[in-house]
Formats: C-alpha cells, sequence, structure tokens
C-alpha cells in the first residue's frame, strides 16, 4: 500500500491436523486477523502456501477462493451476521444457494442442521425474534451447512452472556467430538481453555503454540455455573 | 443461482423498503405511462391523417380555373371559369395515364323532403366522379349514362343529408325539392368523414352534371360548357409528374395561351399536400415520443440512485454472502435482478395507467387516440433496458467489494 508493504505475518509455519479444536490468541495487530483471513479464504497470501485439506489454495482468485469457502469452509462471526426479516430456515439456505442445490433438498438439509443445534422449533422465527445464543446457533447451523471441512469462529462469544457463551462452547466442543476441525479466535483466556490447542501470536510471528492436554469441558463447567446460582 | 431464486430475494429486498421502492417506481410509472399516452395520441392524430388519405382517394390530381390578365392586371385564382366539360373529356381521352378525369360543377340551395329541410351543397357530376373520388354508392344506385343524357332529375344523397332529411328511413325512392326543383332520390352515399379541411363531407347532394347546368342553376351557366374543377385520377404506378406535365401543355394548348405567359388554370397534386401533412404527423407523434421518453431516463436515474443506496446500506450483507461462497457474478445478478424487477413492476403500474391516461384523453378531450400493442411493449422493453442500464452500475459496485472489508463495514 503506498508504495511500500507492511508484512502482517512472517514466518509462520503452522499445521492444523483434521479433528483440531484450535484457539488463536494475541493482541490486536498481531496478525491474528490476518491469519484468520487467510484460513477462510477471504484473503491470498502475498507469499507462501496455505494447502486446505491437500489442496494448494494460495494462488486461487475470485471465484474459486469463493467456491472453497463455499464448499469447505464454515464462518461463525461475532456480530452473528445474520439476514434480517429472513427466518432461520432460510439464513442456513443461504450458503446452499451458492451450490446449485435445489430448493427441497435446501430445506431439508437447514432443517437439519437445525435440529442438531436444537432450534428445529424456531426455524420461522427471525433473527429479531431470537435471543443472542439462539442467533450464534443459527449462525453454527450455517456454518455447518455444507458440510465443511473447517469451521472459523471469530470471537463468537464476544457478544455474549457467561452463560450462553458456555453454551456455544459446549457446542462447538460437541461438533469437535464429533470429528469437525474447529479454529477459534478470541481473547479471553477461559475461552481460551475449551480448545486443545491454543496458538499465541504477537507481531506478525507465532508466540506461542501449546497442546492443551486436559481441555475444560464446557458442559461441566455451564453445569456447575448453574449449582453456584442455584 | 437460479433466476427465481433472485428474484425472490430482489422481492424480498424491496418489500423492507415498500415506500421507498414505491416512491423509486414511481419515476417509471410516470415515464412509462407518459410514453404509452404520448404514442397513442401522437398514432391517433397520424391514422386520422391516413383516413382522409384514404377518403380522398389516391393519386388524385386536382383542377382549378386559374387567374387571367386583363390589360396587365392579373385577377385571382378563379376568376374566371376557364375550365369546361369538354377539357375533362379531351384530358380522358388523350392522356393515358388518366384513369378518370371528373368535371364537377357546385352549387348551393335549400332542400326540403316532406316536413323536412336542409341548406346544403349540391355537385352537378358524370359518372367517372365517384371513381375518380373512391367514393362508394351505400344503397340504391348511381347514374346511368341516360340520366346524364337527359338531364334526369335523379340525386345521391350524401349521409349527413340522408339523415337531416329522412332520419333513419330509406331515402331511396323518395322525392325531395332541390331550389325548388323536384328530384327522385335514386341512392346514398357512403361515409366519407371529415375533408382536410374539417368540412363534413357527407353534407352533400350528387346530380347529373347536365342536371346541375339546365335544370338548377340556371342563367350563364347554363350556357357555356364550364365546370368549376376537374378531378383526374390518375392510374396506379404512373409517373404523376409526367402526367402533370402532359395535361398541362395540353390545357395550354386547348386554351390557347401564349408561350410565356401565365396558365390559366391551378393543378393541384392533393397526394402529395397530404404526404406532407402525414409526414408532419409523424414527426409530432416521434417528439412526443421522446418528449415522454425523457422522463422515463430520470426515472432510471431514480432507480440508480436508491440501488447505489441500498447497496451501501447492505455492505454488511454482500459480505457475509460472498463469506459463504456467492461469487462477483452472484452478488452482480442480484443487484442487477432488483433494479430490473423494481423497473419492470413500475413499467407494468405505468402500462395500467397509460392506458387509463389514453382512455380518458380520448373520453374528455375527444381527440382520437391509437393505443397500439407495439406501444406498450416497447415501453416495457424500454423500462426493463432503463432497469438494466441504471442498475449495471451499482450492481457492480456491489460485486467488486471485498469480502473482509464488507465484513468489517459498520
Amino acid at each position: 500500500m503506498d508504495g511500500y508493504t507492511v508484512a502482517a505475518l512472517r514466518g509462520v509455519s503452522l499445521e492444523i491436523a483434521t479433528g483440531e479444536f484450535v484457539a488463536v490468541m494475541g493482541p490486536s495487530g498481531s496478525g491474528k486477523s490476518t491469519f484468520m483471513n487467510l484460513l477462510g479464504c477471504l484473503d491470498s497470501p502475498t507469499g507462501g502456501d496455505y494447502v486446505l485439506a491437500g489442496e494448494n489454495v494460495s494462488q486461487l482468485t475470485g471465484d474459486a477462493l469463493a467456491a472453497i469457502r463455499n464448499r469447505r469452509l464454515g464462518f461463525v462471526f461475532q456480530n452473528f451476521n445474520l439476514l434480517a426479516r429472513t427466518s432461520a430456515v432460510e439464513n442456513v439456505e443461504l450458503p446452499l444457494l451458492y451450490s446449485q442445490c435445489p430448493a427441497d433438498e435446501r430445506r431439508r438439509r437447514a432443517m437439519a442442521r437445525l435440529a442438531e443445534v436444537g432450534l428445529d422449533e424456531r426455524a420461522h422465527h427471525h433473527p429479531s425474534q431470537l435471543s443472542g445464543g439462539q442467533q450464534q446457533r443459527v449462525a453454527i447451523a450455517r456454518a455447518l451447512v455444507n458440510d465443511p471441512v473447517l469451521i472459523l469462529a471469530d470471537e463468537p462469544t464476544g457478544a455474549l452472556d457467561t452463560r450462553t457463551s458456555f453454551e456455544l462452547m459446549g457446542l462447538l466442543q460437541q461438533l469437535n467430538r464429533g470429528g469437525m476441525t474447529v479454529v477459534l479466535v478470541t481473547h479471553e483466556h477461559d475461552i481460551a481453555t475449551f480448545a486443545s490447542r491454543i496458538i499465541t501470536f504477537r507481531d506478525g510471528h507465532v508466540l506461542d503454540d501449546q497442546r492443551v492436554a486436559q481441555p475444560a469441558d464446557a458442559r461441566a463447567m455451564l453445569e456447575a455455573l448453574e449449582r453456584e446460582a442455584a | 443461482m437460479k433466476w427465481l431464486a433472485s428474484i425472490r430475494i430482489a422481492l424480498r429486498a424491496l418489500r423492507v423498503n415498500k415506500l421507498r421502492s414505491t416512491l423509486t417506481m414511481l419515476g417509471i410509472i410516470i415515464g412509462v405511462a407518459a410514453v404509452i399516452t404520448m404514442i397513442a395520441i401522437g398514432s391517433g392524430a397520424q391514422s386520422r391523417v391516413e383516413e382522409q388519405i384514404k377518403s380522398l382517394g389516391s393519386n388524385l390530381i386536382m383542377l382549378l380555373p386559374g387567374s387571367v390578365t386583363s390589360g396587365g392586371v392579373r385577377m385571382g385564382s378563379g376568376s374566371r371559369n376557364t375550365l369546361t366539360e369538354d377539357d375533362a373529356a379531351a384530358i380522358q381521352r388523350e392522356i393515358l395515364d388518366v384513369q378518370a378525369a371528373a368535371p364537377q360543377l357546385r352549387g348551393t340551395g335549400h332542400v326540403v323532403a316532406g316536413n323536412n329541410n336542409w341548406s346544403t351543397v349540391f355537385y352537378g357530376v358524370t359518372p367517372e366522379y365517384l371513381e375518380a373520388r373512391n367514393w362508394v354508392i351505400a344503397t340504391g344506385k348511381g347514374f346511368e349514362p341516360s340520366d346524364l343524357k337527359g338531364a334526369a332529375k335523379v340525386a345521391l344523397l350524401g349521409e349527413t343529408v340522408a339523415t337531416n332529411l329522412f332520419g333513419d328511413g330509406d331515402p331511396v325512392g323518395q322525392v325531395i325539392r332541390i331550389r325548388k326543383v323536384p328530384f327522385t332520390v335514386i341512392g346514398t352515399l357512403q361515409r366519407k368523414g371529415q375533408s382536410l379541411m374539417g368540412q363534413d363531407q357527407d353534407d352533400v347532394i350528387l346530380m347529373p352534371i347536365s342536371t346541375a347546368r339546365n335544370r338548377v342553376l340556371g342563367g350563364g351557366a347554363a350556357r357555356q360548357r364550364t365546370v368549376g374543377s376537374i378531378f383526374v385520377k390518375v392510374r396506379e404506378g404512373a409517373d404523376m409528374k409526367g402526367v402533370e406535365n402532359e395535361m398541362r401543355s395540353l390545357l395550354r394548348q386547348r386554351h390557347r395561351v401564349q408561350p410565356g405567359a401565365d396558365d390559366d388554370f391551378t393543378l393541384r397534386n392533393l397526394s402529395e399536400v397530404l404526404a406532407a401533412r402525414e409526414e408532419s404527423s409523424r414527426i409530432m407523434a416521434l417528439l412526443l415520443a421522446a418528449v415522454a421518453s425523457v422522463s422515463l431516463l430520470v426515472g432510471g436515474i431514480g432507480i440508480m440512485n436508491i440501488m447505489l443506496v441500498s447497496v451501501t446500506e447492505r455492505t454488511r450483507e454482500i459480505g457475509l454472502r460472498m463469506a459463504v461462497g456467492a461469487r462477483a457474478r452472484d452478488i452482480l445478478t442480484q443487484f442487477l435482478v432488483e433494479a430490473v424487477t423494481l423497473a419492470l413492476i413500475g413499467g407494468l403500474l405505468g402500462i395500467a395507467l397509460g392506458i387509463a391516461g389514453s382512455v380518458a384523453v380520448a373520453q374528455l378531450a375527444g381527440w382520437h387516440v391509437d393505443l397500439r400493442l407495439e406501444s406498450i411493449m416497447l415501453a416495457v422493453g424500454f423500462a426493463a433496458a432503463v432497469g438494466v442500464f441504471f442498475g449495471f452500475y451499482p450492481a457492480r459496485k456491489a460485486s467488486r467489494l471485498l469480502p473482509i472489508e464488507a465484513l468489517r463495514y459498520e
């Protein structure tokens, strides 16, 4: 930009295996957002390679990246990013709209995913009629609907209270136990403890990459929280 | 992505901002309605002129008496009756391309039939007259050569005269008095409508020229064989200019006009006059349509404006759609379909308003309007084209957004 290049990431070499639950941490400006954008195929690296599920996607552009995002990736955002005035099930259907999926098949798969996150009874509610936690669960159903190889969650608990955060992390852990690879960005340490691996960025480098032997169990934490309240 | 899905998304987006969508459509509605109404009025005027041409008959040349010069003073046109029945006969006989040369002798008079009376124009004519003017007998029969020879007191009535004298009754066989002379009605003429000058051409009585001269007009007209004018019908496909020139030299020769002197008659090619009028009414219709399309253009700019606002408002939606796999062309299609849908709905409403407007103009102003399917299809096509044209820039702007930046947009 403006004649000189700012390197947001330099010398980062990471491998994330299928079935891992990775938490990415780091202060703002550490390069973790750039890292997530690269993982999410929303941006292309100026140098280096990104191999996703055996396919080198670093040189792909535009439409090809859109197709990769559509088929391989699921996104969960901090602010949910659901379409307003659109029912939950239609929000979940959205990625299928871009993958030539017939209408009845779309509806069937979307309903199945909503059932998985426990919201099948709210399928026809609009986002404004759902709580924050429910909205985020709709977003997770949307991320899952295309059977992705990787779920990318960017501060998914940022807009939720502690209880709902634990609920949501419980859902992500459950998905992870089912074999889904999850990469999560957070700046909250207690949220990161639910992951099986924590990568910390600083100034464009990996500062720390450690495996957690015994990740905390979100369901158990939630129950403990409820016992305390009672 | 499927077209149907795109249209459904577009309709939903338009429903979200109902008032805004309606106001944006208003420009297109007014534009399409204006185009349809203006074309209807323009082509109404045009078809009226075409009707007049048909009623007059094509390839028609009219011969009128010209001016005479007396001691260096030139009198005006028609100052002396220089044309005669013999001139008409000579034209018919000597010029091959002339199909019919029909002299007419004009008079006005009061007509009485039973309890009704009416003032009208009568023409003394020959049997060729009806042929030259493309006039058809509606009921009864036309003149026989014997009527002409014997100056029989028989008459053909124009529709207006027939209605005024006999109402709905059948005039054929009835007796009428023209300037106190009794005539038998032998037929009626088919309706011909207004002339080029707005005169009622059906307010007329036709009689044999010999009858008009000898039994009704009398006096000087009876002594000479002069006529008021001669209608000349030229054969289809003949060279009008050539026939005109032949006629001119024939008449100059017959009237012994010195070389270099003015004609003592006037030649008027009526078809040319009408063609010019048709051309001017056609230009008028085009002009009306052009003015109306300006309002469509303004409506299109309204669409572009609203689509740009919409793209900005929905930046995050665009980012999300891109993140879950929408390609640039999916986004382009979505916004383009939205703009075209807006324009087409406006176009359909505009058609309804345009038809209503045309009918209202026809009813209230009494104008002849001509609502054509082509003009309606043209207006809708134009509306869709406006949608594509003015929707393209905002749609392309949307499709060029970068997903990361669009997602981060507040």
